[in-house]
């Protein structure tokens, strides 16, 4: 029922959005960052791994975005790829590093090497250091659709996100996605049936890592911006906020959550720096209080109400 | 003036000064980490939070109490230890049950808090914090600042009491064993739930004291720790977190490396440390001291 009425719904109400007061660089930010959380999702959620430096792969696809687009004058949507094509190869070289640890040490693995790429942007030459890659130009897209205009770019980046939303979730249900989920319940059982564990995550982290790039790509042509911000171990601690929010290992969970800390910071901007402290208070009730997030919790209530108990 | 390897001496061995110097905190703080991951299972994220706490404390005791930096060596400690307690007993203790991860997130989260606040308090920038030791002997080869090497000693006698206390006496065995199998030590009538909290609370004082060593060298700043945490979990994924005097020794081994590396290629110098985890990893994926669990 759900999902006959939801989807259609929520679709329809995508596509009006910007018509109805909300503004769409709001809505674009909240997506791009809705993408962004979806694919770091695929990680934690599915294969049981704790990144805790995405925003490499965010920001310097950000970067190498609006490299692309500014200083080499390539059309926006091979700008876009291209830094989901960076996030990619840069998923690759990490991940066959990080995947060689479990758990805890994974966590920081990812986060050490993630301060690596910042320190790396910090002192680069084509990054721009504390000034950041500005102005980036809003080219038309295909040489065809105007995406100056930011209602029109609006529906884009819906694309780009819908598009990218079908592939996670096609992938979650694939053969290769129970893979996954055998890996993250039982490591070591599905090494005994056969499977490759190091390849299947390694494949894993490259995707969420082209698919986190590619949320970064848009988001510098979006904001025509890509500075620092967008590689700071905070930004890594954001998207595994956003996802914690909406519930780790739910579909709708990372949107969710976006859409949440997103309109927070917005509404928050005013008070400054004691945006980290609710970030902070965020975390430490949800972890105390509410582990399956927003949308776990929804769904647990859901099946509880659905199916009354037989016992 | 003679030249060492193409460098000046006096920037050679400035340099490995302050590489010791940076590698005696991340001794310290590694060697804190390592021992609550072994009693708690947690990796304290809040680590950093609570190293320039430590600093904050000794330069408000200065402040607000007239408190030298003497007293600020042993009351900080204490008090910084006694909040990472609160924080156990609030916090930490909830989650022992659970997935390790969700230690980190909860540590991380507090971390975000205590940043916060102090950045709200105190603004981004330093404060400064008068040297308790000034002067220094000239070598020869260098001009060696005294506080410079208290802070070596120091830290060096810290680590290695720490390794004493932990692998030669009773109080040690007894945390080595519920390390091992917490149920049965706590069947022999051993209050291990009270243990793990001290322990907490010893791993924090040792970040807070690293911190009060540390306020006359840098400047007492909110951002002090984050910006070291990140370098110390490095640190310790190259040591593994198997052995005391191995997280010692690869703490002061990774700053001696990150000091020369300013001297020889600056520009790989913030970088270097990260590197070496990647070879590391690549190599002998346990930590060089690590055992695989």
């Amino acid at each position: 029922m759900i999902r006959k009425i939801g989807i259609p719904l929520l679709l329809a109400l995508a596509l009006i959005a910007p018509w109805v007061g909300f503004y769409p660089v709001f809505l674009m930010k909240a997506l791009c960052f809705a993408l962004f959380a979806c694919a770091f999702n695929l990680l934690i959620g599915y294969v049981g791994l704790l990144s805790f430096g995405h925003a490499m792969f965010f920001g310097g696809a950000a970067y190498a975005t609006a490299h692309m687009v500014k200083v080499w004058g390539v059309p926006t949507e091979i700008g876009i790829l291209g830094g989901a094509a960076v996030g990619a190869v840069m998923g690759l070289i990490v991940g066959s590093v990080a995947i060689r640890r479990q758990g805890i040490y994974f966590a920081m693995v990812t986060l050490a090497l993630a301060q690596m790429v910042f320190f790396f942007a910090l002192q680069a030459k084509f990054t721009g250091g504390e000034d950041g890659i500005q102005a980036v130009p809003r080219r038309p897209l295909f040489g065809l659709i105007d995406i100056s205009s930011d209602i029109n770019l609006y529906y884009v980046v819906l694309a780009i996100f819908l598009a990218a939303f079908l592939l996670i979730y096609r992938t979650i249900h694939s053969p290769f996605g129970q893979v996954l989920k055998a890996i993250r319940e039982n490591e070591a059982r599905a090494i005994s049936l056969g499977y490759k564990v190091d390849q299947y995550k390694l494949m894993a982290f490259v995707l969420s890592a082209a698919l986190s790039g590619l949320a970064g790509g848009t988001k510098s042509i979006v904001f025509q911006l890509a500075s620092l911000t967008d590689v700071q171990w905070q930004m890594s601690g954001e998207v595994v906020l956003m996802t914690l929010v909406g519930g780790i290992g739910t579909i709708f969970g990372p949107v969710v959550g976006a859409f949440v800390i997103v309109t927070m910071q917005n509404y928050l901007a005013q008070i400054g720096e004691w945006v980290l402290v609710v970030q902070g208070i965020i975390f430490v009730v949800i972890v105390l209080a509410f582990r399956r997030g927003i949308v776990g919790e929804i769904a647990a209530y859901w099946a509880r109400f659905a199916r009354p108990a037989r016992h | 003036m003679f030249e060492l390897l193409g460098v000046p001496p006096q920037a050679l061995f400035g340099q490995l000064l302050l590489g010791l110097i940076n590698g005696a905190f991340y001794a310290m703080l590694s060697l804190g980490l390592a021992v609550i991951f072994g009693m708690l299972n947690v990796i304290n994220f809040t680590h950093g939070a609570q190293y320039m706490m430590g600093a904050f404390c000794a330069w408000m005791l200065l402040k607000f109490l007239g408190l030298n930096y003497w007293f600020a060596l042993i009351l900080a400690p204490i008090i910084i230890g006694a909040f990472g307690i609160l924080l156990e007993r609030l916090f930490l203790r909830r989650l022992y049950n659970l997935d390790h991860l969700y230690g980190l997130l909860l540590t991380f989260g507090l971390s975000l808090i205590i940043e916060g606040v102090f950045r709200n308090q105190f603004g981004s920038t330093g404060q400064p914090y008068d040297n308790p030791l000034p002067g220094g002997q000239n070598l020869g080869f260098m001009f060696l600042p005294y506080y410079r090497a208290w802070v070596v000693v120091a830290s060096l006698l810290v680590c290695l009491a720490t390794w004493f206390v932990i692998e030669r006496t009773r109080l040690g065995a007894y945390l080595r064993a519920a390390t091992e199998n917490p149920t049965l030590v706590q069947a022999f009538g051993i209050n291990v739930p009270r243990m793990i909290m001290l322990t907490y609370g010893f791993g924090v004082g040792l970040a807070g004291l690293a911190g009060v060593l540390a306020a006359p060298i840098y400047q007492v700043s909110p951002l002090m720790g984050s910006n070291l945490i990140i370098i110390v979990f490095a640190v310790v994924v190259i040591g593994g977190m198997g052995s005391i005097l191995g997280s010692v020794i690869t703490g002061f081994a990774l700053g001696v490396v990150e000091g020369l590396t300013k001297v020889f290629y600056p520009e790989a110098s913030s970088t270097v440390i990260f590197v070496i985890m990647a070879i590391v990893l690549l190599v002998r994926p346990a930590g060089l001291f690590g055992q695989t669990r």
